[in-house]
């Protein structure tokens, strides 16, 4: 075990697990301070100054994520963070239009909490049909359109999978929603600020955005919901009637400022940013391909965010790698379900044995990501694996020349 | 606006410092609470550490503090995970109270603007449904505490449930939920020194709470979303900060008497909504009769003097208080109140500019300060 104990650093670890959290930017900090000290009015109230000031703020930054995204900025909605965006659009959907439409359709590879909300709404006697994915995590189309019938209400796809990256084919799934006259939702955290997102050009009538999941703060979300044609919700929470009564609640000025100022640099950036990860993601990939055999790429490559990698480690149990590996931070799925030792099932919709699910390591990079950083990673995740696989009988016997049919690995 | 006095501390409390700072700190770090590597390692203790300290500030169990988005979030939290009881609410409750169940009930309250606790009785005992009694400590316009144990012993002898709205009263005057013997407490970080966008359900041990949020998990299945790991940790530092300078509050208490006690002097047809009670060390509630609510605010406004006409959430408009109506009274009372509300950073020179403005705004508008033979 001293090898380990060789490799530790004594500085902070390598952080490569932008798809759990993002550290904020610093401009985004800046640009909040101010509403923390001197500004610290309530945005909703009416009869002061400080008052305006925070109100101002917040609208400039309604204003900011709406551009990201092509929406009217009265289009936008505040939450607490993309899980209450979620279970809003979902659940609010569903309720108000329950006594014509009935139906749900998602995928099985859409994160916890559009999954939870569903089977939630289930108890409540909805219908959902939860759609497979293919071999490489995108939706089937065809699959979707036999889907989608005439109680169908609400079509809710995320727009990247927080576990593989994959980006799925939002603009046909919009037009197909217009042309069955559904309603589109997609969980938008993990593509906001990392690809091109349109509302109109993709169709979309509901959109859950994350601040921290794009360099802005925790605590904050929001929901795009269009208004031509109109789209109703039956609220949530219930009070003041802020957010045109969609969310009730005292919003928090200087995370509205944060968001904004996120969505706004993301804008201005996100061209050249995708393009550094792109490289980056590449010279860790062909770094690690090129020490190691029997690896495998979970998810397709091509349609996918340039942040993100999702690798299997035949042979090697993810968890004693990860574990093993001090000096990066990564993680085998899903932060929610980092804690639980079930493989992930967003792997498993993919075809992927369990086995092999088992060595999965999610590989997030980001903007402060440096290509330093990403060689480093490359070579420790490397030397770990292979001294892992030195102690694994599996890995023996496989070099033995012994043929482990009984094991089908899923081809990628 | 260094030289503007805020006197609007009830609808949010300019953030203390050192709530500020941790923050920041928080902030410049990353992590998710929920990874098991280093960096979410130091997001769950930021985590662990600021629910001691709102534990601390309401007198409950750790465990028991259910980090939310917010105080209306959490009362929400509260009357949704009731909903197969019968919901009763005093006649006062702030609108995340009273309109999170559509079919309440209301208990009214006396002109004092206290809960009647006799109605109470009499609503409770009229059935045997499983009930849940919510009703506020301190209320958001008047101050008015409210007599917490003595519902709960009235409510928990007919098997009730009780809820009490903690969100005013936290940081301002001690709370001890267990003397209080209630079995949900909600309270929010940005009327005591911390940001806006935290809040929490604090609930009696082992007491169940339906999920509000469903999704990952956190919260140990109580409130599904990642943490908000900075506004959770300048929550906890606030909530200590306020419990240490509770001793303070007498001679915020004593700024506000003296307020009230120079307004009469100028006044004598002034309005003390509330006044003969037991209320909150720093809140009044004060109709200037005759003079419409909107007109002070804009001078005063002018004068460079924050305060309201109530609750800030009326999201612009002008509404009658339902919480001076419940107490009786009349439209011209109503339409003349504002809501002065003092804080950690009121100094007494802002309350004297306050009595300043106010007294001038008395003598030119007010129809009780002008003989009737002017009017010509």
């Amino acid at each position: 075990m001293n090898a380990i104990n060789g490799l530790r650093r004594n500085d902070q670890p390598i952080y490569l697990d932008y798809q759990a959290t993002t550290p904020m930017d610093p401009r985004v900090l800046d640009a909040m301070m101010p509403y923390f000290t001197t500004k610290f009015g309530n945005p909703h109230s009416r009869s002061h100054s400080y008052g305006w000031e925070a109100e101002e703020a917040v609208e400039k930054s309604r204003a900011q994520i709406g551009k990201l995204i092509g929406a009217d900025e009265k289009e936008v909605i505040f939450t607490s963070g993309a899980t209450e965006s979620n279970n809003l659009a979902i659940k609010g959907v569903a309720h108000f239009y329950k006594e014509r439409k009935n139906h749900i359709v998602t995928l099985v590879t859409e994160h916890k909490c559009v999954l939870d909300t569903c089977r939630h709404l289930e108890q409540e006697g909805f219908e959902v049909t939860y759609l497979p994915v293919q071999q490489n995590g995108l939706v089937d189309l065809e699959r979707l359109r036999e889907a989608i019938t005439d109680k169908t209400v609400l079509v809710s796809i995320m727009a990247v999978n927080n576990e593989i990256g994959v980006i799925q084919p939002l603009k046909e799934i919009g037009a197909l929603c217009r042309e069955k006259k559904v309603f589109f939702h997609t969980d938008a955290a993990q593509a906001v600020g990392k690809i091109p997102l349109d509302v109109e050009e993709m169709n979309i009538d509901l959109m859950s955005i994350s601040g921290h999941k794009i360099y802005g703060p925790k605590g904050i979300g929001a929901l795009y919901v269009r208004r031509k044609p109109r789209i109703r919700l039956v609220a949530l929470i219930d009070g003041g009637g802020q957010e045109r009564g969609f969310r009730s609640g005292t919003l928090p000025t200087p995370l509205c400022v944060g968001l904004g100022e996120a969505c706004e640099i993301a804008m201005k950036e996100m061209g050249a940013e995708a393009a550094r990860l792109q490289t980056l993601r590449d010279r860790f990939l062909n770094s690690i391909q090129a020490k190691l055999p029997d690896i495998y790429v979970n998810g397709d490559l091509a349609q996918r965010i340039p942040g993100n990698l999702n690798i299997s480690f035949a042979y090697v149990e993810g968890e004693s790698l990860m574990m093993g590996i001090k000096s990066l931070s990564v993680s085998s799925g899903s932060a929610c379900t980092s804690a639980s030792l079930e493989p992930s099932y967003v792997l498993r919709a993919l075809g992927v044995e369990e086995e092999l699910a088992h060595t999965s390591l999610r590989i997030g990079f980001g903007r402060f990501t440096t290509e330093q950083e990403v060689d480093t990673a490359a070579e420790d995740i490397a030397r770990h694996v292979s001294r892992l696989r030195q102690m694994s009988p599996l890995w023996e016997m496989v070099q033995e020349g012994v043929d482990l049919k009984s094991i089908q690995w899923a081809a990628h | 606006m260094t030289d503007s006095v805020y006197l609007d501390h009830n609808a949010t409390t300019p953030m203390r410092p050192q709530a500020i700072a941790a923050m920041a700190e928080v902030m410049s770090a990353v992590g998710n609470a929920s990874s098991v590597h280093v960096f979410g390692r130091a997001a769950r203790a930021q985590l662990d550490r600021a629910r001691a300290s709102v534990a601390a500030l309401v007198g409950a169990q750790t465990a028991d503090v259910v980090f939310s988005g917010g105080g209306t979030e959490a009362n929400n939290a509260v009357l949704q995970g009731a909903h197969r009881r019968r919901v009763i609410v005093s006649a006062i409750e702030h609108d995340s109270v009273r309109l999170a169940s559509s079919d309440a009930e209301t208990v009214p309250v006396t002109p004092d603007g206290v809960i009647d606790l006799e109605a109470l009785s009499r609503m409770l005992a009229a059935s045997g449904e499983p009930a849940l009694v919510c009703v506020m400590l301190a209320n958001n316009e008047t101050g008015v505490i409210q007599p917490v144990a003595e519902v709960a012993r009235i409510a928990h002898a007919a098997q009730a449930l009780v809820h009490c709205d903690a969100v005013q009263a936290a940081g301002r005057i001690a709370i001890d939920m267990a003397a209080l013997d209630v079995d949900y407490l909600t309270v929010s970080a940005h009327k005591l020194g911390g940001p806006q966008g935290v809040g929490a359900v604090v609930l009696r041990p082992a007491m169940p709470v339906a999920a509000s949020q469903r999704g990952g998990g956190q919260e140990r299945g109580r409130r599904a979303g990642t943490e908000n790991v900075a506004g959770i940790a300048g929550f906890g530092v606030a909530a200590k900060i306020a419990v240490e300078d509770l001793p303070t509050a007498a001679a915020l208490a004593a700024l506000r008497d003296k307020m009230e006690h120079d307004l009469a002097q100028v006044a004598p047809d002034a309005h003390i909504f509330g006044g003969r009670t037991s209320r909150l060390p720093n809140t009044s509630c004060v109709a200037m009769p005759g003079v419409a609510a909107t007109t002070q605010l804009m001078a005063l406004d002018l004068a460079g003097i924050a305060v309201s006409a109530g609750s800030a959430c009326s999201s612009g408009k002008v509404k009658p208080s339902h919480v001076l109506a419940a107490m009786g009274a009349n439209e011209i009372e109503t339409a003349s109140a504002l809501r002065i509300s003092l804080g950690w950073t009121t100094a007494a020179d802002h309350v004297g500019r306050f009595v300043g403005a106010w007294s001038d705004l008395y003598r030119r508008l007010s129809p009780a300060s002008r003989p009737a033979t002017v009017a010509a």
